[in-house]
């Protein structure tokens, strides 16, 4: 389990669910990171298309999505996108993210998260473990009910 | 005149600014004139009122009497169920509302 | 119908839990307005004209009288003694205190009920065809279908922040009882070489700018139905306007690129995704079909009726269908009553549904969109019964699909979204044509109390629009709408009137048409073959 262990970027608490060492490249732009062949770091806005990652997922070690606002989902689609594709590397959900969001967020594939308020480490315990049985299959791999009713 | 109103956040009740606290009653609405906005603020802040907002209103001899129809059915009660109001067993709060 | 197993209680009993725990947090100051807003919405739970408003899902407008009675309770323990029922299916109660929603919610998931998505910006309830399970023109029942969508919909967690609202129907028929292509998306079923599967239409819907839904794909086996939907719900999300809550709707983005366009979008995303495993099981479909097999109907049921009492025939023969069974038929109980609340039913009235389902329909009734509620199974021979107990309640108005069986929203006098209020208006045209009905006929009369379309008045045969004309209500009237499958959305007449005079132009209309009507026509038959300008004439002329 994560603990805020404040290591994001701009000193806000950072939850994170990964073994391995934050990555310490700041993240560019979708654009920049086009212009580049080396950043192993890029942001994606709202509106910017995770597609356009796909040729470079070898080498990216972390895609932080944007959310503006929580109410923008276009964030979930991006990450489950990208899982879907094969990334591994970290995913982090940066912005308006509030705990009850979290468990939505997971399971499209985030594994680390850099709200703008800080979420309380034993309030996203909760949050995380509160739907153990989803429906629908996702990027977390957790089965969904479907499967275990039928094997 | 202004009036201040919002609803009571566990019960949903609609309320209605007094001049020192909150009522259920629009007749016991004060007007807030040009104030409106910081008494808002300050009741907010203070969690003694949820989703607060300024309305318009007539002074009346029975008490102030809000402008728009649609606030005026929200200070008493559906019209089409006059058991249910505020005032359920005056016959003249159909034609206040209307 | 379907059962909850232990999976289904759990994530129920868990949303009510974290509800529960969100309530808590908004009481207690740790969570703003903002912030709860949408959490709230993902519940039902609305801040009305007066009060919380709490709707409550009735799962493609199924219940059974162990479902009924629980909402009779919260209406007696919760609220003030009734319920209204939605043109998606639905009930709402309307003075429900924030403090006890969580306790609600605790006690309807005893029963398997909940508010899940009923609001907000996500997908919400599943409705299907009131006579499903019944009806002889159906291809297959198309609720396992709807149960499937229902699960698959249920906290799916890329879709519960979309644009906005997303409404799904699901038919199996030509006749088209769900209003399925003013959907966000409809689903007709159909049988394809011995095989199931979906013909799927996208981007109609109501509001402010109403659209009829294109078919965007001609046939999806039912095997890969979910993944379809995955798919083309990611377009919208991904895709869909955020920029103006007006234009945020499916239908929006398929009138902007084009729905050959959004067509081409799903199939792609689709061809990334379908062999991922997101698709149940047969075995899954399955389950849950057999749940919807039909009941064991009275084989050796009498096909014949007694239709001496001539109130009675009266009823029988607006308000009861054929049913694919023989000896047995369809019941419309008729929440309508002339000069009364449309779509409303007291607590009293509900127990006695529950009862009347449970002796005499095989314990199943089902919310229709126009908001009466249907008895599938009854025996022939037990409908002077079932009549008789309708009547004594207020529930036995012979008026299905006549001038008085209105749709309206709940209007200005519930909604704080309202310009005008729409209930009375519906009382007074159900008292100006009392005595009327048979004779005018078929007329389909939708009321909205304001462009958000609630009441569906683009599908009216006569709608009517209240808006608000420099402070007062005023009402547009429209012509020629269908939900049907020959759907059309009505047209504005003219110049508005006010409460007593939209009245009288629709009593204007209606004499036009039985002026000029044709042997057999409805009103919308006439209204289509002389067109808008006669009915313009007598209006306003």
């Amino acid at each position: 389990m994560a603990d805020p262990d404040g290591n994001g970027a701009s000193g806000e608490t950072l939850l994170r669910f990964r073994d391995d060492e934050v990555h310490d490249e700041p993240a560019v732009t979708l654009d920049a990171f086009a212009a580049q062949d080396d950043a192993t770091a890029v942001r994606l806005e709202a509106g910017d298309d995770a597609r356009a990652l796909l040729p470079a997922l070898d080498r990216l070690r972390l895609i932080e999505v944007s959310f503006p606002s929580f109410r923008d989902g276009r964030g979930y689609s991006a990450a489950a996108i990208l899982r879907e594709a094969g990334y591994r590397g970290e995913l982090r959900a940066a912005g308006d993210v509030l705990v009850d969001q979290l468990a939505s967020m997971r399971r499209c594939g985030f594994d680390s998260f850099a709200p703008e308020a800080p979420i309380d480490a034993d309030t996203a315990r909760a949050a995380l473990a509160r739907y153990p049985l989803p429906y629908q299959a996702a990027a977390d791999g957790v089965a969904p009910v479907w499967r275990r009713r039928h094997g | 005149m202004r009036l201040l109103t919002g609803n009571d956040l566990a019960s949903g009740d609609v309320i209605w600014w007094t001049g020192t606290g909150w009522s259920r009653h629009v007749e016991d609405a004060a007007d807030v004139g040009d104030g409106g906005e910081a008494i808002l603020r300050a009741e907010e802040g203070a969690r003694r009122v949820n989703v607060p907002y300024l309305i318009d209103a007539v002074p009346t001899p029975d008490g102030p009497r809000p402008a728009h129809i649609k606030d005026r059915i929200r200070a008493l009660g559906p019209t089409v169920r006059p058991d249910l109001t505020l005032r359920p067993a005056d016959p003249a709060a159909g034609s206040w509302v209307i | 119908m379907y059962r909850y197993d232990e999976y289904d209680q759990a994530n129920v009993d868990a949303r009510v839990e974290e509800f529960r725990d969100q309530v808590a947090r908004r009481l207690s100051g740790a969570m703003t307005e903002d912030q709860f807003k949408p959490l709230r919405l993902m519940n039902g739970l609305y801040l009305q004209l007066h009060a919380y408003m709490l709707r409550v899902a009735v799962p493609y407008g199924t219940l059974d009288s162990r479902q009924l009675r629980m909402l009779g309770h919260v209406a007696r323990k919760y609220d003030r003694g009734y319920g209204h029922f939605t043109t998606r299916q639905n009930i709402q109660f309307n003075w429900i205190k924030l403090a006890d929603a969580p306790d609600i919610l605790a006690e309807l998931a005893t029963v398997e009920m909940h508010a899940i998505q009923t609001s907000g910006n996500c997908i919400r309830n599943i409705s299907s065809d009131q006579y499903a399970g019944a009806a002889a023109d159906e291809a297959v029942d198309p609720r396992p279908v709807a149960e499937l969508i229902r699960q698959w919909s249920t906290f799916h967690p890329e879709f519960s922040y979309l644009p906005r609202k997303f409404k799904i129907a699901v038919i199996a028929a030509d006749e088209d009882r769900a209003a399925m292509r003013l959907h966000d998306i409809g689903i007709k079923l159909v049988r394809r070489d011995g095989v199931i599967g979906a013909e799927v239409h996208a981007g109609g819907g109501m509001g402010r700018t109403p659209m009829i839904a294109s078919k965007i794909k001609e046939f999806v086996p039912l095997a890969q139905l979910m993944g379809y939907l995955e798919a083309a719900l990611r377009v919208y999300n991904r895709y869909g306007r955020r920029d103006n809550i007006y234009k945020a709707r499916i239908k929006i983005l398929l009138h902007e690129i084009g729905a050959e366009a959004y067509a081409a979008q799903v199939e792609a995303e689709w061809a990334a995704i379908r062999d991922t495993g997101i698709d149940p099981p047969a075995a899954e479909i399955d389950r849950i079909a057999a749940m919807f097999a039909p009941p064991p109907f009275d084989t050796a049921a009498p096909d014949a009726v007694d239709r001496s009492d001539p109130d009675f025939a009266v009823w029988l023969d607006q308000n009861v269908a054929a049913h694919k069974a023989p000896g047995h038929a369809i019941v419309t109980v008729s929440l309508k009553p002339v000069g009364g609340i449309p779509g409303d039913a007291s607590a009293d009235q509900i127990d006695l549904i529950a009862d009347l389902a449970q002796r005499f329909s095989h314990d199943e009734a089902r919310v229709t969109h126009a908001q009466n509620i249907v008895l599938p199974h009854v025996r022939k021979a037990d409908l002077h019964t079932v009549w008789s107990a309708l009547r004594e309640a207020g529930l036995a108005e012979p008026n299905l699909d006549l001038v008085s069986d209105i749709i309206a929203c709940p209007g200005l006098d519930y909604c704080s979204l309202a310009n005008a209020r729409s209930i009375p208006l519906a009382q007074k045209i159900g008292q100006r044509f009392a005595g009327r009905e048979r004779e005018l006929g078929e007329l389909k009369l939708k009321i909205s109390g304001c462009i958000n379309a609630c009441g569906h008045h683009h599908a009216g045969h006569i709608g009517i629009l209240g808006v608000d004309r420099k402070g007062t209500e005023n009402f547009q009237l429209l012509l020629g709408g269908s939900g049907a499958e020959d759907t059309s959305l009505a047209k504005i007449t003219g110049p508005g009137f006010d409460e007593d005079g939209v009245v009288d132009a629709i009593e204007r209309v209606t004499d036009h048409y039985l002026r000029t009507r044709d042997p057999g026509e409805r009103f919308l038959d006439t209204y289509r073959r002389i067109g808008m300008q006669p009915f313009k004439d007598v209006i306003y002329g």
